[in-house]
């Protein structure tokens, strides 16, 4: 037994000699932004690390090139009528790099770290929609083979889920729900990450990392569709600093760049032109008002005073200038499972000037005017953009009668002063965790701890709890429609932009769809010399 | 002489140890911690993470625990950077952190002697006015704007460099990175040498020796340089330590694996363990550092003398 095991390590490891990166081969430079903080899939939670390790892991879905799900390990999957239990076939040629066969069981150990209290994960809570997943997370239940995730045999998984979930195939394609070399994971537990002990089953693997420089993957041959990936080698380049991200770019550095500061669209669209890409993203830029009893903004007119005066239409193109879109309502466009017309107030179409009108008249029945201000504190963390917002928006308020006190403070403190409550009007945005409205919505639940205004409304709340048991896609898109309008016409929150994704990409490169979600596999993409 | 390093060395344990609990303490009292971002995470997770990190112990116990596995040589485990310890992102960055610093520390030091003693024997004339304007470029200039400028310069523009990253072992991706560290610093230095230089060349010693007719070559090496370079040699001590400790800007912008920017960017994300890690690290070189210019500056000095 040890002696095969020797062999294979040897034959493993000649594989290796050989397939390393021949002289001509293909490297693809991206910016990556941020360091990663782990390789570790049930730990990580930004996209400066899904880069990196959607690129060398694959779940049992997976996402083209337009960030649609579609089959990943996974041969083929059926779903229970009653829509709760999912049965996926894992590929016969899904192996991990070491040439181990990827089993049911490699998806049962990911889930069950997961929601483990002992991994910690900070987005555990991304698959509460599986049958105990919440309930192993939080210490109720100790026993984590009770969680809805059960292999059947090597090459079957099952998945029970506490209700249908129309987004549960989309979930699957997030890191979360990626899969562990169990066979790896028996021998060295949580250090299976470490590149030394690291094997992957998706197109690439991760072969070097210099911390504050770049991490390094080369094509994985043991991947099914290795023939189709054109790129040999890929460099994320740690880099956060923007001005000297594009440095890089225009010195030909990076054949990618993963956001750029806003003031250079114009540069860039006047000197490279349509390398720049900017496209709509699942995520919303908001203030949050505190609605706490015994805090002035639970006064709903005054909420409204604030929201109409916002001449959001400025925000994007000049304030900003990258056309980020003006938001009025709460769920972004083209978000999926949401068919029906998109929130938009009576008042948004209304002159500004009217507005700014009626605003006034509201804050002087309250007794507030330009000789007489509310006097307002307006936090948010301190970034340039955040500033040049806060800035442009108590401009708008002052002649309605609000007089602002801006102040900033870094990200740890500004959130911590946001969730204890210990604001008037504060600065925050969220990015869609997956692609579904009910992801916007769960934020003005009562209870819920990102709903940092505080906002409530009982019926809102049952709308929420009654789009959870509707199967019909349609008819719970209406629902959470209702919701959406029941909230936004109480100003319980004031959105000002939806946000947009900011990549340039350079000429060579093909295979770089813009896509809500704003995920790009390395594996579609190609450069030509 | 001996007797005096081993003192200074003994006086080093309670000011570590007093740096050390008095940073530990601090960052603590910061609002916020490590896992406070841009969204609130749920109750359940953020106790399991809390839980994870020991950070559930009361404060004194958590002091303990840190500083006992200290001694022992563990720096504990980074919050931020999870796949690596603390001890393993100390022990790549630190190598490339103190050779970015030294070569740039020989460098600009060298540089900067060398131009204001130009500047001082050529004082008011063509070499002392293009000397004294680069000189105040580099200090002018803040060190991102630098950065920035450079990399455009002779990134974009030029294409003699690369405007950043790290290959290993490639002297041509350290050009522009030292240039932006060693610059201000070379500044400092040519004033402080300039301005000495000067009031040297006017005292009567000089003056003595060169009415004795000696050229005046053999009357700078002689009789000028040594005593001129000591307001310069109790610069160096403070310039050295801000050179290692103050490579952070240089580190982020051209992307390169030192441990400067731990001690920013883990200070703001509220990395416990990176920032003590870090500041531990630094201390020991600083008190290193001033000890080693003391004894430099008694050789020059003879007036000096070691109690």
């Amino acid at each position: 037994m040890k002696l095969t095991k020797l062999l294979t390590a040897a034959t493993v490891a000649a594989g290796l000699a050989f397939t390393a990166v021949p002289a001509l081969a293909v490297t693809l430079n991206l910016h990556n932004g941020a360091e990663p903080r782990s390789l570790d899939p049930q730990k990580v939670s930004g996209n400066w690390e899904d880069r990196p390790v959607s690129d060398y892991i694959e779940g049992l879905m997976t996402i083209d090139a337009s960030g649609q799900p579609i089959l990943g390990q996974a041969a083929s999957y059926e779903i229970s009528e009653d829509g709760t239990v999912y049965t996926f076939k894992i590929r016969d040629d899904a192996n991990w790099s070491d040439g181990e066969p990827v089993t049911a069981q490699d998806f049962v150990l990911g889930y069950q770290r997961l929601v483990d209290p002992q991994t910690a994960s900070e987005y555990a809570y991304l698959q509460y929609v599986v049958k105990n997943a919440a309930e192993i997370n939080n210490g109720e239940i100790e026993d984590l083979d009770q969680l809805g995730v059960k292999a059947i045999d090597d090459k079957t998984l099952e998945i029970t889920l506490n209700e249908p979930t129309p987004f549960f195939l989309d979930a699957l394609t997030h890191y979360t729900a990626y899969p562990n070399p169990k066979h790896v994971y028996d021998e060295v537990g949580d250090d299976w990450t470490r590149l030394e002990n690291l094997v992957a089953n998706g197109p690439y693997k991760v072969v070097e990392w210099v911390p504050g420089s770049y991490l390094r993957s080369e094509k994985n041959d043991a991947y099914y569709n290795a023939d189709n990936v054109q790129i040999d080698e890929v460099y994320y380049h740690i880099l956060e600093d923007q001005a000297a991200a594009l440095n890089r770019y225009r010195a030909g550095e990076f054949d990618i760049l993963t956001d750029f500061p806003a003031d250079q669209i114009d540069f860039l669209n006047a000197n490279y032109p349509g390398e720049a890409h900017v496209a709509p993203f699942l995520g919303v830029y908001y203030y949050v008002v505190n609605q706490m009893d015994g805090k002035i903004l639970a006064d709903e007119n005054l909420r409204k005073a604030l929201s109409i005066s916002i001449n959001r239409e400025v925000i994007g193109p000049d304030v900003l200038g990258t056309g980020e879109l003006p938001a009025y309502g709460w769920v972004p466009p083209g978000v999926s499972n949401y068919k029906g017309e998109q929130y938009m107030p009576a008042w948004a179409s209304e002159d500004y000037a009217d507005r700014v009108e009626e605003a006034r008249q509201i804050m002087a029945d309250a007794g507030y005017t330009p000789d007489n201000p509310l006097k307002l504190q307006l936090r948010y963390n301190t970034n340039d953009n955040h500033q040049r917002i806060a800035v442009a928006i108590s401009a708008m308020w002052k002649p309605i009668g609000v007089e602002v006190e801006l102040f900033n403070s870094e990200t740890p403190v500004h959130y911590d002063a946001l969730e204890s409550g210990d604001f008037t009007i504060g600065r925050a945005g969220w990015i869609m965790d997956y692609d579904d409205a009910i992801n916007m919505l769960d934020l003005l639940k009562t209870g819920v701890g990102n709903n940092y205004g505080r906002y409530s409304n009982a019926e809102f709340d049952a709308l929420l709890d009654k789009s959870a048991t509707q199967t019909d896609l349609e008819a719970r898109a209406e629902t959470l429609h209702a919701a959406e309008k029941i909230a936004m016409d109480e100003f319980g929150v004031i959105p000002i932009y939806y946000y947009v994704s900011k990549n340039v990409v350079d000429p060579s490169i093909s295979g770089f769809e813009d896509n809500a979600k704003d995920r790009h596999l390395v594996m579609y993409m190609s450069k030509s010399e | 002489m001996l007797n005096y390093t081993f003192r200074r060395l003994l006086t080093a344990i309670p000011v570590a140890f007093i740096a050390i609990t008095v940073c530990f303490f601090i960052l603590r009292l910061a609002p916020g911690g490590p896992f406070d971002g841009e969204r609130a995470l749920p109750a359940e997770i953020l106790r399991n993470l809390r839980a994870h990190y020991s950070l559930d112990q009361p404060l004194i116990v958590q002091y303990w625990m840190y500083v006992s596995s200290l001694l022992q040589g563990d720096f504990g485990p980074s919050m931020v950077i999870q796949d690596f310890t603390v001890s393993e992102l100390l022990a790549i960055g630190l190598p490339f952190s103190l050779m970015l610093g030294f070569t740039a520390f020989v460098l600009a030091t060298g540089i900067g002697i060398i131009a204001g003693m130009v500047a001082a024997v050529r004082q008011n004339q063509w070499p002392d006015y293009v000397l004294v304007l680069t000189v105040m470029l580099g200090i002018i200039i803040p060190n991102f704007l630098m950065a920035n400028l450079l990399q455009l310069a002779f990134g974009v523009y030029l294409d003699w460099f690369p405007a950043g990253g790290f290959v290993n072992g490639s002297i041509h991706h350290l050009v522009l990175p030292i240039t932006v560290l060693a610059w201000p610093h070379a500044a400092r230095v040519s004033r402080l040498m300039r301005g000495s230089m000067i009031e040297v060349l006017g005292t009567n010693y000089v003056r003595t020796a060169k009415s004795k007719g000696i050229g005046e070559r053999l009357v700078l090496v002689r009789h000028a340089i040594k005593p001129a370079l000591i307001p310069v040699v109790s610069y160096l001590g403070p310039g050295l330590s801000y050179l290692l400790t103050g490579s952070l800007v240089v580190e982020q912008i051209f992307s390169l694996p030192g441990i400067g920017k731990y001690f920013i960017t883990a200070a703001l994300n509220r990395d416990y363990g990176l920032v003590l890690g870090t500041t531990v690290l630094y201390m020991g070189i600083i008190i290193a550092l001033n000890l080693l210019v003391d004894l430099v500056y008694a050789w020059l000095d003879p007036k000096v003398r070691y109690r």
